[in-house]
């Protein structure tokens, strides 16, 4: 498992959730600490392509073998891709949280949310409270 | 009297004196006065082992058993032979006395068998995911619902009056709290009617169900009916008697998402009704969304084969709220029981035994419709129950026959309004030929007496 | 460490399929006796199976010792003491066991004629009666065939008893302590669950209680709790909880899994509860065997009685100098119905109510002292040494059947997990605790050792976690890896869930 690291160019979300906006359009997933906390993941169950996502709401699940996590959306919007290579190898969640292990691209609908999420400072130092 | 407690005067003292109280009553003061009871429970006080045999004993000699009538009554659980190694085996403390297995390095044996069982009923039922098993048979039904509604997020279950009329009348109980609707198709000429059935069937239905051999003994054609099912993207749900599937095509052969059933027949007493096991087998589509324990093959650190609880994330003590069902008991005790006769069975005596049923079921449905006042209620196939019609009081004759030391079948009336004339029997192994034909026979001047109106 | 395999190790799992030969067999059936006919004759061959389902082919002598051999992969209560917080691993009476294989218990078909089932309809009515009594609630059905059963009873009969007075609630109350089942329940049942917090002396909060009850006015339909609860405390306030929950227009449902603290020392029906689950396989002495069989008998009250599942047990006054009979009445028609086949799980019944007769009332009663004294009396002995330091209980007060501690100093100080504890005792002969449960605690451990224990197995068992611990303070990694003697050791649950192999393939 990889040391605990969180990009600069991301944006983060207070439940442990990373988005990656390019444009009107974003790629979420959840950073090392929540995969850490979470321990191996075992499943990924992701949302139809085409659904629509709420900011602060549950979009997804992730499973490890005693826990179920609901992944909290970042940001607002439409999902235009799931991760498919996570049904069969749900270890990239760990492997590589903004990496290999994204969960969904989102067409955002409000792409103003952006503000309200915080920067990778804010989010170690909400880490470390 | 015995309490199945160890400590001596001395020993309480010497507890209270660590605990730091002086007395038991101190630690229960943390009950409030007025909720504690004050008095002793109104119940006998405790008694001797050898008083308390003699007393159960007593009232067990008050029931006319199997080994006391000889017993054609079915209707969903079998007086079926269960080997003795099936009793030695399942008692023995190893299998009997520990909880759940929470942990597998010392659950291994439990864990292995049902492993087996799980193998063994994916290969009985023709499909690929087994739980570890079910309360019983009705509630696994109604746990098939449950799972359809997650499945299919419809609310809509349409049901075949074939269906075990106890398996019916729990889904709809389940379904009050669920909130679904429970639609229910007739039958005709001993089988489910398969136009009315399409019919029924409709873009909100969640899932059909089907019995087979149904509840009147007919094995139906679960493909032909099931095509309802498949073209409205409806889960087929098929609820099946284990005895019969050495000889009758699997349901997962016939296009069933679940099959599922009642496992008393295999390896497990009468018992009044329980304990037993239902079992719940599915597609692979339907793992994440299955009820129950399903054991698992992994290994241990340095690579040794074992076996554990896989999946739990499915389940009430993690999911919560969300779990795909409330249950935790997989009656493993019972499963074992299944296992260990379909292993004494074996592949050929499995095949053998289904075999025989059919043999002894056609031949008992010939002789009785050759008597007079019997008639068939219905000619469609049957495996190993069928029901007739007979010209007299069907309570009347089962007493009448009962004077002769036999059970003669199960009166229909008790659950089909529209067949009050029916009687509804059942073959297993035990039922031998001389028995059929004394049956035949004590029918025959049963009815002819109920004609005459002779005295009981 | 590095250890020998023990033989048990050596001796690698194969399964029964994995010991079959084409050819062999076990069972001698009788012969068919009657003419045979083509099957094709008897059933549509659409309709038949093509090949012989690929069961083991195995002889006798083999099968007996493939399951002996298996059944030594197993610890179990009768070897030693297993103290699995909430789940009451008393002694299992031999004689149960007899007097359920009895013919006429054993061979009675469910289906027979209540005229001719009438020792077993008042074994039945008689376990009614006495349940009865011990919860303090007047009537009682037998039909729930395990607590988690038991609980969705109980939410169906909530349901109909409000829908009987036209109204539609779709709230339940639970305390964050619940077990697993009581949310689960909930949602199958159709309504809501909305969480409860709990103090700090592990009752109900009763200032977040009246603002949940408030927040949803009108809305809450039920009050599930378990008290003592799973922290193992008795809830003070519960004639409190009771009227808040009576005014609401709720019901109060106990979760009786912890009955066996309170047997003639307290009843659900006195301290204001409508609806209780008992499990038999927990207070009532029923083999647990591996995951069931149990049962979950309901007792309810008066206001609840109309809705209690068919068909319910009765005794009808004999006349003209006939004595009592009993009789299944099916005439409900407020019950909610079903919830499974037949009469429920007889066999239970009959362990159970040969468990009540041998001890009796006043025997119930000695066993929850017993049960509440054994638990006080570990946690007392758990309290010293550095079981103390590093184990400390959750909530410092007397417990009454149980207790929980937390690892939390443990893990903090000695890196070592619940989990390693809990494997590490299996090296010793003991099934540990039950761990990371009740939720509210961190690194929990609840210990019910019941009444059935010695004292010198409790001493044992706390010499064990103190052993461990002593251990812990120069070697870590003991326990990290453990268990290291047992059939196997510590297992890939990840592997076993990522790809899941539930069957084994059959060539």
């Amino acid at each position: 498992m990889s040391d605990a690291t969180y990009p600069e160019d991301l944006r983060y979300h207070e439940e442990h959730d990373w988005a990656r906006i390019e444009g009107e359009q974003a790629t979420f997933g959840i950073t090392w600490y929540a995969q850490d906390s979470l321990g191996e993941v075992v499943f990924f169950d992701p949302p139809e392509v085409g659904a629509t996502i709420q900011k602060d709401s549950s979009y997804a699940e992730v499973e490890s073998v005693k826990a179920v996590s609901d992944v909290i959306a970042p940001m607002s919007g439409e999902v235009v891709e799931v991760n498919e290579a996570l049904v069969d190898a749900p270890e990239r969640v760990n492997e590589d949280p903004y990496g290999e292990g994204w969960l969904v691209k989102v067409r955002l609908s409000h792409p103003e949310e952006s503000a309200a999420l915080l920067g990778v400072e804010e989010y170690r130092k909400l880490l470390d409270s | 009297m015995t309490r199945y407690t160890s400590a001596t005067p001395d020993d309480r003292q010497e507890m209270l004196d660590a605990i730091g109280v002086s007395s038991v009553d101190e630690l229960f003061e943390q009950i409030p006065e007025p909720l504690r009871l004050g008095r002793p429970l109104a119940l006998p006080d405790g008694t001797s082992e050898a008083e308390v045999y003699e007393r159960l004993a007593g009232l067990a000699s008050r029931n006319a058993d199997a080994e006391e009538q000889v017993c054609f009554v079915g209707a969903g659980m079998y007086d079926h032979y269960v080997p003795a190694i099936v009793d030695a085996i399942t008692s023995r403390s190893e299998f009997l006395t520990p909880y759940t297995p929470y942990q597998p390095e010392i659950s291994q044996g439990g864990l292995q068998v049902m492993f087996e069982f799980q193998t063994a009923m994916s290969e009985l039922t023709g499909l690929p995911v087994s739980n570890a098993g079910l309360y019983e048979g009705p509630s696994s039904v109604a746990s098939a619902g449950y799972l359809a509604m997650g499945a299919t997020k419809r609310k809509r279950f349409v049901v075949s009056r074939g269906v075990h009329p106890h398996s019916r009348e729990t889904l709809r109980t389940y379904s009050v709290g669920y909130g679904a609707e429970v639609v229910e198709v007739g039958l005709e000429g001993g089988l489910t009617d398969a136009v009315a059935l399409a019919e029924a069937v409709d873009g909100e239905t969640a899932a059909v169900f089907l019995q087979s051999p149904n509840f009147l003994g007919g094995v139906e054609d679960v493909e032909a009916l099931g095509s309802a099912a498949k073209e409205h993207g409806a889960l087929l749900v098929v609820a099946c008697d284990p005895m019969t599937l050495g000889v009758l095509k699997p349901p997962g052969e016939c296009g069933a998402d679940i099959a599922l059933g009642e496992g008393q027949p295999l390896g497990n007493r009468l018992d009044f009704g329980g304990p037993s096991f239902g079992f719940f087998c599915a597609t692979e589509a339907q793992i994440r969304r299955m009820p129950g324990r399903i054991a698992g093959e992994t290994e241990d650190l340095d690579g040794r084969r074992g076996f554990v609880l896989a999946l739990q994330t499915r389940e009430q003590h993690i999911r919560r709220e969300k779990a795909t069902n409330n249950i935790c008991t997989a009656q493993a005790l019972n499963a074992l029981g299944a296992m260990v006769h379909l292993a004494w069975l074996g592949r050929q005596g499995f095949r053998e035994l289904g075999e025989l049923l059919l043999q002894r079921t056609a031949y008992a449905r010939e002789r009785l419709a050759a008597v007079d006042g019997v008639e068939l209620l219905h000619d469609a196939p049957v495996a190993r129950e069928f029901a007739v019609r007979l010209e007299a009081p069907v309570e009347k004759v089962l007493d009448r026959v009962a004077e002769r030391g036999i059970a003669a079948g199960y009166p229909l009336g008790r659950e089909y309004p529209e067949f009050e004339d029916g009687l509804l029997i059942a073959i297993t192994e035990r039922r031998t030929k001389a028995q059929i034909d004394e049956l035949a026979e004590a029918l025959g001047a049963a009815i002819a007496a109920e004609r005459e109106g002779v005295a009981v | 460490m590095a250890l020998t395999e023990t033989p048990m190790q050596a001796e690698k799992a194969r399964t029964i399929f994995e010991k079959s030969k084409a050819g062999r067999r076990a069972a001698a059936l009788p012969d068919v006796e009657v003419p045979e006919k083509p099957l094709a004759e008897l059933i549509p061959e659409k309709l038949l199976r093509s090949e012989a389902p690929r069961l083991p082919e195995i002889a006798e002598p083999e099968i007996v010792r493939h399951y002996n051999r298996l059944s030594r992969r197993n610890f179990d209560l009768d070897t030693g003491l297993y103290p699995l917080g909430s789940c009451t691993m008393k002694h299992n009476p031999r004689l149960n066991e007899r007097v359920a294989a009895l013919p006429g218990h054993a061979r009675l078909h469910p289906a027979q004629d209540p005229r001719r089932a009438q020792g077993a309809l008042e074994l039945m009515w008689l376990l009614q009666e006495s349940l009865s009594e011990i919860c303090g609630l007047p009537h009682v059905s037998l039909q729930p065939s395990a607590g988690s059963h038991g609980e969705l009873a109980g939410l169906l009969l909530t349901r109909a008893y409000h829908a009987d007075r036209g109204e539609q609630r779709t709230k339940v109350l639970a305390p964050d302590t619940s077990h697993g089942t009581n949310p689960a329940s909930v949602t199958m049942a159709g309504y809501e669950v909305v969480k409860v917090a709990t103090n700090e002396r592990g009752g109900v909060e009763m200032d977040d209680l009246r603002a949940k009850l408030a927040d949803n006015e009108g809305e809450v339909a039920c009050l599930m709790l378990t008290n003592p609860n799973t922290l193992g405390v008795f809830d003070e306030n519960i004639a409190e909880i009771a009227s808040l929950i009576h005014e609401a227009g709720g019901t109060l449902y106990y979760d009786g899994a912890n009955l066996n603290a309170v047997m003639g020392h307290s009843r659900p029906g006195d301290m204001g509860f409508d609806i209780v689950h008992v499990n038999l396989h927990k207070s009532f002495s029923q083999p647990h065997g591996g995951g069931g069989p149990g049962a979950g008998p309901i007792a309810v009250s008066d206001r609840i009685e109309p809705y209690l599942p068919k068909p319910q047990v009765v005794r009808r006054e004999g006349s003209n100098g006939h004595g009592p009979s009993f009789d299944l009445d099916f005439e409900r028609p407020k019950s909610i119905g079903r919830l499974r086949g037949f009469q429920g799980n007889f066999g239970v019944f009959v362990r159970s109510y040969a468990y009540i007769l041998s001890l009796g009332g006043d025997g119930l009663e000695e066993a929850s002292e017993t049960a509440v004294l054994n638990a006080n009396y570990l946690k007392a002995r758990l309290a010293e040494g550095r079981a103390g330091e590093r184990l400390p209980i959750a909530f410092d007060r007397h417990c009454m059947h149980e207790f929980v501690l937390s690892g939390k100093p443990m893990k903090r100080e000695l890196g070592l997990a619940t989990l390693d504890l809990a494997k590490r005792l299996l090296d010793f002969g003991f099934h540990p605790p039950t761990v990371y449960f009740p939720l509210l605690v961190d690194e929990a451990l609840m210990v019910e050792p019941t009444e059935t224990e010695t004292k010198e197995s409790l001493d044992a068992f706390a010499e064990a976690v103190e052993k461990i611990l002593a251990e812990a303070e120069d070697h870590p990694d003991l326990a990290k890896n453990a268990p290291y003697t047992t059939p196997v050791r510590r297992l890939d649950e990840v592997k076993a869930t990522r790809q899941p192999v539930v069957r084994q393939q059959l060539g």
